[in-house]
């Protein structure tokens, strides 16, 4: 009875095991060589790469790129949370408003980030609008700086956010609120007591699917941050290209998936799974 | 409160949609500067004299249908397996893979296949490159087509069986019609991925395979271009018009 | 005796279809109120405007003096016992109680949850979840969660369908008891005859929206005013447009007077008591009850008769 879900398990089962498993564990290995004369690998064992992500000289880099994306992720909760409250009582146009949200979402980020890049910058249109209307004589500098990553950041990932809070939301059990109401609680206190706490393993979820994929943007710096803003994942490519330092490389990437990893248990335990 | 969650949406979305409307109403612009100077198409002509962009789409449609054919079928046969009998093993590797930062991903696969390459004799092309799409690509097919196996009864397969079918005619008449609609919004969301995928595929392209978001990218870094905004607008119709069938078809 | 709760000329008009029309009940402080009918036939929309969940297209209600159709149900002085219980699965069954009491709060809030977990036997489980909780269980903390807050009515809907059959009978007891001994009006909705006649001290049929009729169980048993109240509760046999109760057919071999001959199509063995069901020589089918020793074969010829007195008729 059970031999045809092995055999359907099985290629996915392969790839993930190719893909995923043994490229992590290669990267594992890489992390502790040393760095070879042409770019390679080779012996001897060190752990001197992971020593050097406390270097102050990178330490920097680690806090600025913890701080952004945890501010995006707050702020896509913060923002996406009511957006996934309209829809969810809209009643016959969720589907609609579903898709509003979607769309942009899956059209290109890169696309997307170009857009504000056309709109934030000297001779954007914000600028020469501001300055028609005479509110500005000079070009304010918008573009080119954290603030402008972390407006690609939220842009790009509130989706990310809006959707598992929108799906809680909606499987939340009607009757719930009908009964806090029922029993004496205004909107707000219906909110604040009962949709809210029932809501926290979404809110759970969106978190991960933000701050995960912030922490390594690297995109959203290099084009919206110009050389200004470096976060790791620009330095992982800096590193990359540049000094071609692979055990370095292999050692930022491992943190990276640690952390991703331990946020993954955090949230799951606690919630619903996605998949 | 009703009406004050009314008004945020509306901000919302207009923040959402509108700097790509103002990229698409620039890309007819005639001037190449912010200044309306009336409608003209010209940026879209020089786009399509643009040799290096059209070989560049053509190789990315190629990855996308390649990567979205074999994703497709492998994270289909993935979620039903799933549904039949949960895997923790692979459902977190699936959620991960979902999860893990592009560069992360991009790098690991990079070593993944300069250490194979020792031992076979390839190189980075667009081979790499579908492999490193269809792995992607599995989690979202795998998350839409489970959806919509949530909703499956699986008494019906059992009547299936017990009408005379063997497991994979009772998959294959009685569960894979209801899957469908799913299976092809999937295809239409791997499609969607695959050709806007930047970080994972510069890694892992090599030098004789550049597609589309690379060309575009190239061209980002270099400053704003009024042929980029035509590209751009051209390509978020067409992939919106991909991703609105695609829900559309989720949902029947 | 006065009337804590009074509908007048209650409607409610959705957009595909009428709920409920022109209804109009009162209910006594301290009774044991019933709304009976089938599915569809309003009664869940009636406790749903009451309670505040629906706001009625034409009508009042009026709550010990004061009219209450325009508030917001937490400013009603009614609380709702839901069909699902929706037991606030994040809280334990203390947290349960005690949420409407953050709204409402009272000097003596502390003993009066201790008190009513008491009055449901479910003191020793405060600190449980409702996922630990039997359905029993939870239907206990529904109801103490409601009644904590002293509320003018009580609105219960179809508490008693999620529970299994056996222990329906045993919590419809325990239920009577606590409204006897909390004093509390209880308006309860139902589909299940049985139930309504053996609870309430008062019914409403309805059907299609409108209160067919109202009265004491025993009015409206043994003098129904129309068709439909007649053979919703309990059994009824129609003979020639009249209507009997199975429990007025005798049933013997030797003819009398009015004695109508039949013969025996079906018999049903009850535990107590013994149903034949008796073909007449019109055609019709005649169910009569008799002690359960009574045996007649299938087939067999009988006489079948009943008191005029128990004949019930109607205009239409």
């Amino acid at each position: 009875m059970t031999r045809l879900r092995t055999i359907f398990v099985t290629p996915a089962a392969v790839l993930m095991l190719v893909t995923i498993v043994v490229p992590a564990a290669i990267i594992c290995v890489y992390s502790v060589l040393s760095r070879g004369a042409y770019g390679g690998v080779e012996l001897p064992w060190t752990i001197e790469n992971y020593g050097r992500l406390i270097d102050p000289l990178y330490g920097g880099i680690f806090v600025r790129s913890v701080g952004l994306a945890a501010a995006a992720t707050a702020l896509c909760i913060l923002l996406g949370f009511p957006l996934a409250l309209f829809i969810a009582q809209s009643g016959a146009r969720r589907n609609l408003y579903l898709s509003l949200v979607i769309l942009p979402f899956w059209t290109s980020f890169l696309i997307r980030l170009y857009a504000w890049m056309f709109l934030l910058r000297d001779t954007g249109l914000i600028n020469t609008g501001l300055q028609s209307l005479g509110l500005i004589h000079q070009p304010l500098p918008l573009l080119y700086n954290t603030g402008a990553v972390l407006l690609g950041l939220v842009y790009g990932f509130l989706p990310f956010a809006v959707l598992p809070i929108y799906a809680t939301l909606e499987r939340l059990d009607k009757s719930l609120l009908e009964a806090a109401a029922d029993l004496g609680a205004r909107p707000l206190a219906v909110l604040t007591r009962v949709t809210l706490p029932l809501c926290a393993p979404g809110i759970g979820a969106a978190a991960i699917l933000v701050f995960v994929p912030s922490l390594g943007t690297y995109i959203t710096s290099d084009l919206l941050g110009g050389s200004k803003t470096i976060l790791i994942g620009n330095l992982v490519q800096n590193q990359f290209t540049t000094a071609r330092d692979w055990p370095f490389v292999a050692a930022i990437s491992i943190v990276l998936m640690i952390v991703a990893v331990m946020l993954m248990f955090a949230v799951r335990r606690r919630g619903e799974e996605l998949l | 409160m009703k009406r004050g969650l009314e008004v945020y949406a509306i901000a919302i979305y207009a923040f959402l949609h509108l700097p790509l409307l103002i990229l698409a109403i620039f890309s007819v612009n005639a001037s190449r500067f912010t200044a309306w100077q009336g409608f003209s198409l010209h940026w879209y002509q020089a786009m399509f004299a643009d040799r290096d962009l059209l070989e560049s789409a053509g190789n990315s449609l190629a990855i996308a249908v390649a990567s979205t054919a074999l994703s497709t079928v492998i994270g289909t046969l993935a979620a039903y397996a799933l549904w039949r009998r949960a895997s923790n093993w692979l459902a977190g590797g699936l959620y991960l893979s979902l999860v893990t930062p592009e560069i992360v991903t991009g790098v690991s696969l990079l070593a993944l296949f300069q250490w194979a390459f020792r031992y076979v004799d390839f190189r980075l092309g667009m081979h790499t490159v579908i492999l490193a799409h269809v792995s992607f690509s599995i989690a979202y097919v795998v998350v839409v087509v489970l959806a919509r196996l949530r909703g499956f009864d699986p008494a019906l397969e059992e009547a299936a069986q017990d009408l005379g079918a063997t497991e994979f005619t009772a998959f294959r008449r009685v569960t894979l019609p209801y899957l469908a609609p799913a299976v092809a919004a999937a295809a239409m969301l791997a499609f969607t991925i695959s050709i806007d995928d930047y970080v994972i595929t510069s890694l892992v392209a090599g030098v004789d395979s550049q597609t589309l978001p690379m060309v575009i990218y190239a061209m980002a870094r270099r400053g704003v271009s009024p042929v980029l905004n035509a590209v751009s607008t051209t390509i978020v119709v067409l992939l919106g018009t991909l991703v609105l069938l695609s829900e559309r078809l989720r949902r029947a | 005796m006065e009337d804590i709760l009074e509908l007048r000329g209650l409607s409610k008009q959705f957009a595909t279809h009428r709920a409920v029309h022109e209804v109009s009940l009162a209910v006594e402080r301290g009774a044991f109120f019933s709304l009976l009918g089938p599915s569809g036939c309003g009664k869940t929309t009636t406790l749903r405007l009451i309670a505040g969940f629906e706001m009625p297209t034409s009508g009042e209600i009026w709550l010990n003096g004061t009219r209450i159709d325009a508030l917001p149900p937490f400013r009603r002085s009614v609380n709702t016992v839901f069909q699902s219980y929706a037991l606030f699965p994040h809280l334990t069954v203390l947290g349960n109680v005690e949420f409407g009491l953050r709204h409402a709060p009272a000097a003596d809030a502390e003993q009066r949850v201790r008190r009513v977990l008491e009055q449901v036997q479910m003191a020793d489980k405060r600190s449980r979840k409702p996922s630990e909780l039997s359905g029993g269980e939870r239907q206990r903390v529904a109801l103490a969660r409601a009644l904590v807050l002293a509320p003018d009515v009580l609105l219960l809907d179809e508490p008693l369908s999620a529970l299994d059959p056996q222990l329906r009978k045993q919590v419809r007891a325990e239920l009577k008891a606590l409204q006897r001994q909390t004093g509390v009006t209880f308006l309860f909705v139902t589909h299940d005859q049985e139930e309504a006649l053996a609870l309430s001290d008062r019914i409403a049929v309805m059907r299609g929206g409108e209160v067919e009729q109202a009265g004491t169980p025993q009015e409206l048993y043994q003098k129904p005013r129309t068709r439909f109240v007649a053979s919703f509760l309990g059994e009824m046999n129609w003979v020639d447009g009249i209507g009997i109760r199975p429990e007025c057919v005798r049933v013997s071999l030797d003819g009398f007077l009015n004695a109508r001959p039949g013969r025996v199509a079906h018999t049903t063995f009850l535990g107590p008591h013994r149903h034949f069901t008796i073909q007449l020589q019109g055609g019709e089918l005649v169910t009569a009850q008799t002690a359960a020793a009574v045996t007649f074969a299938i087939g067999e010829t009988v006489q079948v008769s009943w008191d005029a007195a128990d004949e019930l008729r109607f205009s239409s």
